[in-house]
């Protein structure tokens, strides 16, 4: 697998790293058997709707609930007053990020709503029908309040603070000076300029946000359902919260309907459901309906920039500067913070060339909005907007091909370990690897010379390129260093059955990616045991070993090495207690196929399911003082590198319609380098569902407001997401660069896609309409955005 | 998101149905198959306190009868999509079938429903007007057959009295020679257009005549285009009477400002849309006055 | 509070009989009151295609459609196809090529998938794509779908000659 920890079970008859098998948990899914947290049910369980605040900021000067109250069905009444006694507010900062700040922010606002859509008031019934008509009928006294709805003028002085006591509206400001950037500038022999707008979009998981709170007043403790990608961070601060101890919390994640980064987070609606378990003394239940989807579940990006790039007439990048500005809602989201997306924007502009001369500032303010916070590809789809676009702008200024632009700049693949201009530490990157990989897949002389014909007849079609570098494996540099309680590490626990069976309990979650198929993968190939053998347990804080979940590309490369180490030490204490039954040297022997076999000739010994019975039931036949141990716990973290780093490049084909401004998707490939790949079936689908969630946002998704601080598009009619019809095929490909920082070698695969298609699919608008000499730098790429760059309207 | 209370109440007659409306008024609402109105039920954007559900009714076949086409108010989409009459002698109908939602909502929705709805981005309200369809409408005073053209008063707004109810559509059968064009431009497939256009046209010796533009969801209603009609059947067939006709849509239409396009974005598909609806009915690419740069 | 209205129907095959408020969808009258929890939920106004299921044969959103509608119809789910084996051939495709990740849109896409592989013999992957385009699936990109249900019309065809 890598040189400095060679392994020794590559070749064997349960060699599962690598190969595309289906997973194990699909068949339920199949049927309509799995078991979301919308789906359950359980006795005595209530039913939660809650008033939310119609105005994006408004003093609530009363609450009258009396009629509400009266309504049939009707469980309780309870207002963020009321609630406050029994949860306590948060703020979300982080101290890595010097000088961010927020206010207290409640489960239920207690006497302000900072953004339409906040809760001011929580309704229990029967059913959720009754609660929303009882909802209907509590009698809200707002004032409303002037909101700050405009990021660009949110830090002006006559623009009022939304919360007086920070003294302005600057949550985060970052700044950063790297090389000589001004004379790099002024030695250029060109120099591009543009402001980068990116709407603000937000997750859509399918599912919505679901919680269960089920307090138990005779055991004194909490069981949470829960659609969460990290059920330990969520143990942590609902016990915090609540006043509870942990061990008093346990948090259960079945099935997830999508997460991405959206479930994620510490929503203040399902913290009020938790605590109004613990209030009415029985389980509360809410699913978020689509609208408060819309509303409520984190947005993302929402970002402007003004950026300018440096180059020589060979095309050789002299310089990146920036300045952003993100408006991030009324509070920063709890507890990862909303600064970290304008932090990675700062660190990754730029990062996969050569250039060290940098300048960046981004500044992230207040607003009320609803919050912005981390989904999939944090800050990565900005940065690499703001690259790669300002590169293809110097390749047509200085009239060089935007392959080559790149190839010219990038870093060279023989040159790590290194640093970005940032700082940003590379291990092992493949970047001109990909580029020639992606242009030999692509075709893209070919492609170049079909565009020119075709532009003859009147037929406008682009190519877009995009590399891109993509944070994964995140070590404690992302949280924990900042004093969030969120587990880098995680924990596997796996143990021999009495019938020779496998249980393997793991910290990382299952939202889909696939998580559950790569732990049973690399456990029953560190064991040596056919993959039907293996159950995998995971997403429930009272039956796996401690960890972080599963987000930031981290689940194949963290927890699937911990499943690798845990499976080789079982294997090593299987083979001892063998040893031990058959009087031989355990070093002598192995295991195939769930059979102790002589090591080289594979002759079989004795099963694993012998082991397993003379262990469990006739330990007397053992020699004294010998104990089987027939479980194995093991935890990884990554230590050396921060993060581990992944690379690749996207391109996109596509023909727009001059007259109409309809950009039409032809195709998409995207070559990526995650390391070792443990299942190349499921890289490359997240890497296909990535790509079509950066599509969504180049070309249709936006959360529009007004400007009072209304979302005027709040419902799937009217936010557009990708469907079937207009997605292109996408062809990908690898390259693999294993991390040193684990004998597997896997880094993350499950945001490449998201961070890299925007910036493809606008360069290729951008090059399908060049002969207009037209130049888009804004997404979402409406129809009405290209007309007016057109000239049309 | 749970619809509020309300009562129901399925007819087993026109008639019963019609005393339903009478007895109840603003209070009830009909409710056919349901794809409009039940996402404002659960959206509690509307909160009838009756609902009147014309399913139990005999509306739903589709037949010639003497040169007209008959659409009973119950025929779903998806009757209309697989019907061979409507094929043959209203091809505009099968032409814009498949533009109208996904097939789960063809299956459910019916066209009695659509029309009453009288959403401005829906395709068959347009339709009509551009196949000269009368709408078919029942009262407690009796039938009367209502020009499609003067039934569309208004974003959601018809001319259908509080106890009157759609029972049909009458469409005259497509004469030989009558050519015929729809396109929507829409973000995605099934998706209400930002505009779109159903066209009818004689087209003999290099001339149109009596030709029907429709648009659809550039104003508070579907809109027949009379100026820019009139422009393209002035004399044999150009670019410039294409854009004579082009211009003539400034007094024609008044699109509206939304969340998918500007009027100015609107008026400008609108535009190309014409030249391209002209140059298919001609089968002549040149009359589509497609940018080159 | 308005008057619940008695419906019989079938679902997958099995007669019920209910008392239900007219208010109530058809989804959530077959999640909550006949526990078939496959049947999604995902926006509750028509668009995402989460909650299809089949009336008296044809697909339809089971959020659009009232319960009290369903009176006398014959409706099934996706757990009546998977029981009744129509669709294992179906299943299987998108088990093998990893249709799906989350699983949410699942049944949905399945019950749409399968109406159109009932239709047609052979869509080509434009038509499958538009067939499939009232249903909502954020994790895959489509492409996976796709080729699940082309896979599923080839080894059909090819079955029947």
């Amino acid at each position: 697998m890598n040189e400095h920890n060679p392994l020794t079970a590559l070749d064997r008859p349960n060699s599962y790293i690598g190969r595309a098998l289906p997973r194990p948990n699909l068949t339920r899914l199949l049927q309509g058997r799995g078991q979301y947290v919308s789906d359950m049910s359980l006795p005595r369980m209530a039913h939660v709707a809650f008033v939310r605040s119609p105005y994006a900021h408004a003093r609530i000067n009363g609450i009258d609930a009396t009629e509400a109250k009266a309504m049939p069905g009707v469980v309780a009444v309870v207002t963020g007053k009321e609630l406050a006694e029994v949860c306590t507010p948060w703020v979300g900062v982080l101290s890595h990020l010097k000088g961010l700040k927020s206010a207290p922010q409640h489960a239920i606002a207690v006497d302000r709503a900072c953004w339409q859509g906040e809760a001011v008031c929580a309704v229990i019934a029967e059913t959720r029908a009754a609660a929303e008509d009882a909802a209907e009928r509590v009698m809200v006294d707002y004032e409303e309040l002037e909101p700050v709805t405009d990021m660009m003028t949110a830090l002006d002085s006559e623009t009022p603070l939304i919360h007086p006591e920070l003294g302005d509206n600057l949550a985060f400001e970052r700044n950063l000076d790297v090389g000589e950037v001004d004379k790099a500038f002024a030695e250029a022999d060109a120099v591009v300029e543009a402001e980068f707008v990116f709407g603000r979009h937000t997750g859509v998981t399918l599912e919505p946000r679901a919680v269960i709170g089920d307090w138990n007043p005779g055991e004194e403790r909490l069981t949470v359902y829960q659609g969460t990608q990290a059920p330990h961070m969520m143990q942590n601060i609902i016990a915090k919260h609540l006043g509870l101890e942990e061990a008093q919390v346990r948090v259960v994640c079945k099935d997830v309907g999508g997460s991405f980064g959206i479930k994620v987070h510490v929503y203040p609606d399902e913290m009020a459901v938790v605590a109004l378990s613990k209030l009415l003394r029985r389980p509360v239940k809410y699913v978020a309906d689509r609208i408060e989807s819309f509303n409520t579940d984190i947005h993302a990006r929402d970002h402007r920039c003004k950026a300018k790039i440096a180059v020589k007439a060979d095309g050789l990048i002299t310089g990146f500067a920036i300045d952003d500005v993100t408006g991030i809602g009324p509070y920063s989201m709890y507890p990862r913070t909303s600064a970290i997306e304008a932090n990675q924007v700062v660190n990754l502009v730029g990062g996969q060339y050569t250039n060290q001369n940098y300048r960046a500032r981004t500044r992230v303010v207040f607003q009320n909005k609803n919050v912005t916070c981390q989904y999939r590809a944090v800050g990565h789809p900005i940065a690499c907007s703001i690259t790669e676009g300002l590169v293809d702008l110097a390749a047509r200024e200085i009239g060089m091909d935007p392959a080559a632009m790149r190839r010219r700049n990038l870093i060279p693949d023989d040159a790590y370990p290194c640093a970005a201009a940032s700082g940003l530490k590379f291990e092992s990157l493949s970047h001109h690897a990909s580029l020639d990989k992606l242009l030999s897949m692509m075709d893209y002389d070919g492609l170049r010379a079909e565009q020119a014909e075709l532009r003859k007849r009147g037929i406008y079609r682009g190519i877009g390129l995009a590399t891109f570098i993509e944070v994964t494996n995140p070590s404690a540099a992302f949280y924990g260093v900042g004093g969030a309680r969120i587990s880098s590490q995680d924990g596997v626990a796996i143990r021999l059955e009495a019938t020779g069976r496998i249980i393997v309990q793991t910290s990382i979650t299952e939202q889909g990616q696939g998580s559950e198929a790569i732990t049973a993968q690399v456990a029953a190939h560190a064991l040596g045991v056919p993959m039907e053998r293996v159950r995998v347990i995971l997403g429930d804080t009272d039956n796996t070993p401690y960890g972080g979940g599963t987000w930031a590309s981290r689940a194949a490369g963290i927890g699937g090495e911990a499943a690798w180490q845990a499976g080789k030490a079982l294997r090593t204490n299987i083979l001892a207690v063998a040893a031990s039954i058959l009087q031989a040297d355990a070093d002598a022997l192995d295991i195939v196929d769930a059979k102790v076999v002589d090591k080289g000739t594979d002759v079989e010994r004795m099963p694993l399911e012998e082991v397993a019975r003379i262990a469990y039931f006739r330990p007397d036949t053992l020699p004294p003082g010998f104990q089987p141990e027939l479980m194995a716990v093991r935890h990884f973290v990554p230590r050396e590198y921060p993060f581990a780093f992944t690379n690749g490049i996207q391109a996109s084909w596509l023909e727009v319609d001059p007259d109409t401004g309809f950009v039409t998707l032809l195709k998409h490939w995207c070559v990526e380098d995650c390391g070792t790949i443990i299942n190349p079936q499921l890289v490359d689908e997240q890497i296909r569902g990535g790509i079509v969630q950066g599509i969504g946002p180049a070309l249709y998704e936006h959360c529009l407001y007004d400007e009072r601080g209304q979302l005027t598009n709040a419902s799937m009619a009217d936010y557009l997401v990708p469907m079937a019809s207009e997605m292109p095929d996408i062809e990908v490909g690898h390259v693999v660069s294993p991390t040193m920082e684990s004998e597997l070698g896997a880094k993350g695969a499950g945001e490449a896609g998201t961070a890299g298609a925007p910036a493809a699919v606008v360069n290729a608008v951008n090059d399908a309409l060049a002969p207009f000499d037209v130049r888009i730098v804004e997404i979402p790429m409406t129809p009405e955005v290209i007309l007016r760059a057109l000239g049309k309207i | 998101m749970k619809a509020a209370a309300f009562d129901y109440v399925r007819p087993a007659s026109v008639a019963e149905a019609l005393e339903l409306l009478r007895r109840h008024g603003d209070a009830a609402k009909l409710i056919s198959g349901g794809q409009s109105l039940v996402p404002a039920l659960n959206l509690r954007l509307l909160a009838p306190e009756i609902l009147i559900d014309l399913g139990g009714l005999d509306l739903r076949s589709i037949a010639m009868d003497g040169g007209v086409l008959r659409i009973g108010a119950l025929a779903r989409h998806v009757d209309l999509l697989n019907s061979a009459l409507v094929a043959e002698h209203a091809p505009l109908l099968a032409l814009a079938m498949p533009h109208i939602a996904h097939p789960a909502i063809r299956n459910r929705g019916t066209i009695g429903g659509n029309l009453a709805h009288a959403d401005p981005a829906s395709e068959l309200p347009a339709v009509m007007q551009a196949l000269d369809a009368a709408i078919v409408v029942e009262g407690a005073d009796g039938t009367r057959r209502v020009d499609a053209r003067d039934f569309f008063t208004g974003i959601y707004e018809t001319v259908l009295a509080a106890d009157e109810m759609i029972v049909g559509v009458e469409i005259p059968v497509a004469e030989a020679g009558r050519r015929f064009f729809f396109h929507e431009f829409s973000r995605r497939s099934g998706d209400y257009a930002i505009v779109g256009l159903a066209a009818a046209a004689t087209v003999a010796g290099g001339t149109a005549s009596d030709v029907r533009l429709c648009y659809f969801a550039v104003g508070d209603k579907a809109t027949l285009a009379e100026g820019a009609g009139a422009a393209l059947s002035a004399g044999p067939m150009s670019v410039e009477r294409v854009a004579a006709a082009q211009a003539a849509l400034a007094e024609d239409l008044s699109p509206q400002d939304d969340q998918q396009g500007s009027a100015a974005t609107r008026m400008h598909l609108a535009r190309v849309v014409l030249a391209r609806a002209t140059a298919a009915l001609f089968d002549d690419p040149a009359l589509a006055g497609r940018t080159a740069a | 509070m308005t008057a619940s209205v008695s419906i019989k129907l079938t679902v997958n095959g099995e007669t019920v009989t209910a008392d239900v408020p007219p208010r109530m969808h058809l989804a959530d009258f077959l999640r909550e009151r006949l526990s078939l929890t496959g049947t999604h939920i995902g926006c509750e106004h028509g668009v995402c295609g989460a909650c299809t299921v089949r009336l008296d044969g044809d697909i339809v959103r089971g959020c659009l459609v009232l319960a009290v509608q369903a009176n006398g119809a014959a409706v099934e789910t996706v757990e009546g196809v998977s029981d009744s084996g129509e669709i294992a051939d179906l299943q299987e495709a998108f088990r093998q090529r990893n249709a799906l990740q989350c699983g949410y849109c699942t049944p949905g896409m399945l019950l749409t998938a399968q109406e159109l592989l009932a239709r047609e013999e052979t869509p080509d992957r434009e038509t499958i794509r538009e067939h499939m385009s009232g249903n909502y699936c954020r994790c895959t990109g489509y492409q996976a779908i796709v080729d699940a249900v082309e896979t599923t019309a080839r080894a059909r065809a090819a079955a029947r000659t």
